[in-house]
């Protein structure tokens, strides 16, 4: 009988562990946004002085990695697992960027969502002393998300006003069973939703129901309210996502405008960085939640949050085949005190 | 729980949410870009021209002559800021053209001359390509036929 369960879809940690540190490092457009003070590092050349796009995206996973081990006084000996992936084929960042960390690691991917995916699963390592350190780590670079998903950089295209725009960033958290907190209490593993959107352009739109369910889910596993919560944002929802994630879930009877935001809005200011509906990749929800949320969990400036990184499962064959977009959702919720 | 939407009524109220494209506002950068374009050709032409070329040269040098400023201004990394301002204004003219072949050229170069420049350059006008000339190829054969 699993004893950590409540309801459908969530764990309650009854150790809750502890993210000692975050890491992050983020491109230049990034770097000129409204978090550039949060971010540990803004890289100012696309290719980070690789020769190419998805060497420049492992170099950020491996440089995240290394800073992050630093910020929390560890060596790669001390960390158990490191669990990241990536959005590019055979989440090549996470698999080249890590192959010299010497450390056991778990592959995985969940498109955007990785981040609070990898964060689920290395907390319950922890809790459940399989591991005493874990690092997850996850990455996205526009130019290479570009080349694998959609066209060349220099084609002269015009993008739709609900597109996103890839963020190039990594974010990584070390999560141990030793520390003073922000702990992950709890973990609402999401399930794949497809209400039937195709148009690629219209991520957010495709996504926000999987929010919904997850966020909804959370609430009725757990017994919580809106009003629990200092913060609960979504991973990559964008401008036009947002708006139908917070309707959706006001419909099922929770009103969680008043906490609401989106990694996607937050990391670009729209009108002036031409990112059209905002951010998305996994970078996204990774940099916004290493740089920003931890550092104002940690002034105290906020106390709980529902990390919900959301993800577009989708593949660019089973676009081309006409296939709609199943999508998923994954909620943390980190509290900077263990009730 | 609430009542949950169809996909049907999900689609509908996200074409609702969802913003459109500024029609009027492209429509118009396209026609002043496009045009712009044209006029730079027929200048080219006309210039060949005074210059006492005649009409198959001019046509033939006034194409290549537009294909390799399409082609410079991807290099230079100005075509899809232009492209991004004009939209079909600038992907229709044949500089437009040059520039869905060269700019794959540039990004899969880091595959290799083979397989990434060789084999992904038509990735884009490939199937304008097959098509343009597969309708040709039709009209040709109707023309011959009509004779």
């Amino acid at each position: 009988m699993a004893t950590k369960r409540i309801g459908k879809q969530t764990v309650k940690l009854q150790n809750p562990p502890s993210i000692i540190a975050t890491a992050c490092i983020v491109g230049p457009k990034e770097g000129e946004g409204p978090l550039r003070l949060y971010f540990d590092e803004i890289i100012d050349d696309e290719l980070f002085g690789e020769k190419t796009w998805e060497k420049a995206e492992s170099k950020l996973m491996r440089e995240t990695f290394a800073k992050v081990l630093k910020k929390a006084n560890k060596t790669a000996e001390d960390i158990d697992y490191i669990i990241a992936g990536d959005l590019l084929n055979q989440c090549l960042a996470a698999n080249f960027g890590l192959r010299e960390s010497e450390v056991p690691f778990f592959g995985v991917y969940g498109a955007c969502s990785t981040m609070a995916e990898s964060m689920s699963i290395g907390s319950m390592l922890v809790d459940g002393n399989f591991a005493d350190n874990v690092v997850c780590l996850t990455s996205s670079h526009f130019c290479s998300a570009e080349k694998q998903f959609r066209f060349p950089l220099e084609l002269g295209t015009q993008r739709p006003p609900t597109a996103q725009w890839t963020v190039t960033g990594s974010g990584g958290a070390v999560i141990s069973n030793k520390g003073n907190g922000p702990y992950i209490t709890h973990i609402t593993t999401g399930k794949i939703v497809d209400m039937g959107i195709k148009d690629v352009n219209n991520m957010g739109a495709a996504m926000a129901p999987a929010a919904m369910d997850t966020i909804v889910t959370h609430f009725m596993d757990t017994g919580f309210t809106p009003e629990d919560y200092d913060l609960i944002v979504t991973g990559d929802l964008g401008a036009v996502g947002k708006e139908i994630c917070d309707e959706l879930t006001r419909e099922q009877g929770y009103n969680i405008s008043k906490v609401y935001n989106d990694c996607g809005l937050m990391i670009y200011d729209r009108q002036k960085q031409d990112t059209h509906a905002g951010g998305s990749g996994c970078g996204c929800s990774a940099t916004v939640f290493a740089g920003f949320i931890y550092k104002k969990l940690l002034e105290g400036v906020i106390n709980k949050v529902l990390f919900v990184a959301t993800g577009a499962l989708l593949s660019t064959t089973s676009s081309q085949q006409g296939e709609s977009i199943p999508c998923i959702a994954h909620a943390v919720s980190i509290s900077n005190t263990i009730s | 729980m609430q009542k949950t939407l169809t996909k049907k009524e999900y689609q509908k109220y996200v074409d609702e949410k969802s913003p459109n494209s500024k029609v009027l506002r492209n429509v118009v950068r396209a026609f002043v870009v496009g045009g712009t374009i044209c006029i730079i050709g027929q200048f080219i032409s006309n210039l060949l021209k005074m210059k006492g070329l005649g009409q198959d040269e001019t046509a033939s040098l006034t194409s290549i002559l537009m294909i390799s400023i399409g082609a410079l201004l991807t290099g230079l990394n100005v075509y899809d800021d232009i492209g991004r301002f004009a939209g079909a204004g600038s992907i229709v003219p044949i500089t437009g053209f040059a520039n869905s072949i060269v700019s794959p050229a540039m990004e899969f170069k880091s595959e290799g001359y083979v397989m990434g420049v060789g084999a992904k350059m038509f990735v884009i006008a490939g199937p304008v390509l097959v098509y343009g000339i597969s309708a040709s190829v039709i009209a040709g054969i109707i023309h011959f036929l009509l004779r």
